[in-house]
């Protein structure tokens, strides 16, 4: 048997594109004070949350997030069929914990920074697959419990680099459907590891970039079109460097993409929020899609979108012995009729 | 004037470090400095370069952690003269004992009475 | 141009992307570092002068104003930590907020207070001595070596 839905390379084209049917976002005070305020569902005023440690507030941020997701979507928890979630932080605790309040058949994903189009991609296969009705994405960083795993200690000192970028604080998820009103998911490109041997843990557009533009030109090939084809390409948290090598790797590969792409690393932060490169972490992807991608799709003022989940593959133990930080990017297209 | 040679000598063994991080790659972290710092306080005082450097700049010497360094060397070198080798062992860590406790008591109860904030 | 062809063998292409991604990168602002660097990292030693001169000033002898002068700076510093400052001062200072003995409390406080959660033993505890650890280490091993060698050219 041939794979039907399977398109060039790497691509899936669904034959019913699911349905966005929901989305909901949850973010900390830095984010709800950046320029994409007005997208985001709740805005915490303090990022602890009320909970006694980071990890805790970050669950808790991700049972929220799904919980009104579902509401929003008009669906009860016994109605879906999977709940696909990850996060940054080891043995992926956040959604774990967030699977055993909600009881919906769960598989845990770990995807860094690209979760949420890993989810998307995984979500849309199983419902177009007709394997379910409902399924329920989602993930989230938070810039607490991020810093202590993989950088310092948010109290000790340190100069951070120009290319730096801050762990968004934000939960985001969306109910895809087999049926119902709502954008579609149309393709999905999923990506593979790629490693040019960047090892810097505070440059990691450099070291996620080679992975976007690979997927993203793989995607365009396997779907015979151009970037015009796209009213908007946005891609993870490649942030403004991440960017910049992604505009020069895709030239090199003879695609201009410079009209119709931006990165949600960019968009989440003002550049006087001083964060540096903009944000990361699974997240930042999250909240954006989940929040303005989702709605103007909503409204109508985007029409197609191509999404491109970016992941620096890195851990704290392998960074310390010298490793390269491989990355990964999956993309996934969105149309409103 | 005292005041003005701590501030310069201090500011100076700061810049040095500022050189060492900027201008090397991301390898190089804060954590590498201080050892760094205190390494070459230790081989430095032993050397007989660093004990001048405290008498023209006081603080500006010993505030750095190089001046840690200084102070273990020294510690370790006046043992030895007066107890032989056991000083090797016994001289540094004494010399230094004072900050080494008021680091870890400070550390220890300000870590139980505050919280981080991000 | 810098080209990255896939149709290259990996080495290349790692070369061939480092040279972008360093001609990407952006040039730290080395004279603003180094000039906050001197004036953090001088004015936390002004105080320690300011201080050295009031213990010694009570009449404590050179050895007595060393230890209260460091214990001083290391209590401000841990305070200034747990209240959430240190981390400013270093952002604006680096290494002038590192280098000088507060910064060796500050990286002390910071990781035992995080981990916390941790508990008392495995997390502050443990965690106090993250970056201490190292630098006793090798402070005492290079003071012992010192120690040694004087002994047997003695």
């Amino acid at each position: 048997m041939t794979a039907s839905k399977k398109i060039g390379q790497q691509t899936i084209a669904f034959s019913n594109p699911p349905v966005i049917v929901s989305t909901a976002t949850v973010v900390g005070p830095e984010e709800g004070s950046g320029p994409l305020a007005a997208f985001f569902d709740k805005i915490l005023d303090d990022d602890r949350y009320g909970e006694k440690t980071w990890e805790k507030s970050e669950r808790r941020m991700l049972e929220d997030t799904m919980k009104m997701c579902l509401q929003k979507g008009g669906v009860q928890e016994t109605d879906v069929d999977y709940m696909l979630a990850g996060d940054l932080l080891n043995q992926i605790v956040s959604a774990n914990y967030t699977a055993k309040v909600l009881g919906i058949p769960f598989l845990g994903l770990y995807g860094a920074c690209s979760t949420m189009y890993e989810s998307m991609a995984l979500g849309a296969m199983l419902i177009d697959g007709g394997f379910a009705e409902y399924v329920l994405v989602g993930t989230g960083s938070h810039y607490a419990t991020a810093e202590r795993q993989f950088r310092l200690p948010v109290e000790q000192g340190a100069q951070r680099t120009l290319t730096a970028q801050r762990t968004v604080t934000g939960t985001g998820a969306m109910l895809l459907a087999s049926q119902g009103e709502g954008p579609r998911i149309t393709h999905a490109t999923v990506g593979k590891v790629i490693d040019l041997g960047q090892s810097d843990p505070m440059y990691m557009g450099a070291a996620m970039a080679p992975a976007a533009a690979d997927t993203l030109t793989t995607h365009l090939k396997d779907i015979a079109g151009e970037p015009s084809a796209y009213d908007l390409i946005i891609t993870g948290d490649l942030g403004v460097y991440g960017k910049k090598l992604t505009l020069e790797l895709t030239k090199q590969k003879g695609m201009d993409i410079k009209d119709n792409y931006t990165d949600c690393g960019i968009l989440i932060y003002s550049p006087d929020q001083d964060t540096h490169a903009g944000g990361s972490g699974c997240g930042c992807s999250a909240v954006v899609t989940c929040g303005q991608i989702f709605r103007q799709l909503q409204a109508g003022k985007l029409k197609r979108v191509l999404g491109i989940g970016t992941g620096a593959l890195l851990s704290p133990l392998t960074t310390g012995q010298g490793e390269s930080i491989p990355g990964i990017a999956h993309a996934v297209a969105m149309e409103t009729a | 004037m005292i005041f003005a040679k701590a501030f310069i000598i201090g500011g100076l063994l700061c810049v040095v470090a500022q050189l060492l991080m900027d201008l090397t790659n991301y390898k190089v972290t804060p954590s590498h400095i201080l050892v760094g710092f205190v390494t070459s306080g230790v081989i430095l005082s032993a050397i007989g370069i660093y004990q001048p450097l405290v008498d023209f700049a006081g603080a500006g010497a010993t505030v750095p952690l190089s001046g840690f360094g200084h102070l273990l060397a020294q510690g370790a070198l006046d043992k030895v003269q007066t107890t032989g080798l056991l000083g090797a062992f016994s001289g540094g860590v004494a010399s230094a004992a004072a900050g080494i406790t008021a680091a870890i008591v400070f550390g220890y109860l300000v870590a139980l009475a505050f919280r981080p904030k991000a | 141009m810098v080209g990255v062809k896939d149709s290259q063998p990996a080495e290349i292409q790692n070369r061939q992307y480092k040279l972008l991604v360093d001609r990407v990168k952006p040039r730290p602002t080395l004279a603003r570092n180094v000039f906050w660097a001197f004036v953090v990292g001088g004015s936390i030693c002004l105080v320690g002068q300011f201080i050295s001169v009031f213990f010694s000033s009570l009449g404590l002898n050179l050895e007595e104003t060393g230890a209260a002068t460091a214990s001083t700076l290391v209590f401000l510093a841990a305070v200034l930590t747990g209240l959430g400052y240190y981390d400013e001062i270093t952002k604006l200072g680096g290494a002038g907020g590192i280098v000088p003995i507060t910064g060796f409390a500050n990286a002390m406080v910071s990781p035992a207070m995080e981990y916390k959660t941790e508990g008392l033993v495995m997390g502050v505890g443990a965690k106090l001595f993250t970056v201490a650890g190292p630098v006793l280490v090798y402070g005492i091993v290079a003071a012992w070596l010192v120690g040694l060698i004087y002994y047997l050219v003695l």
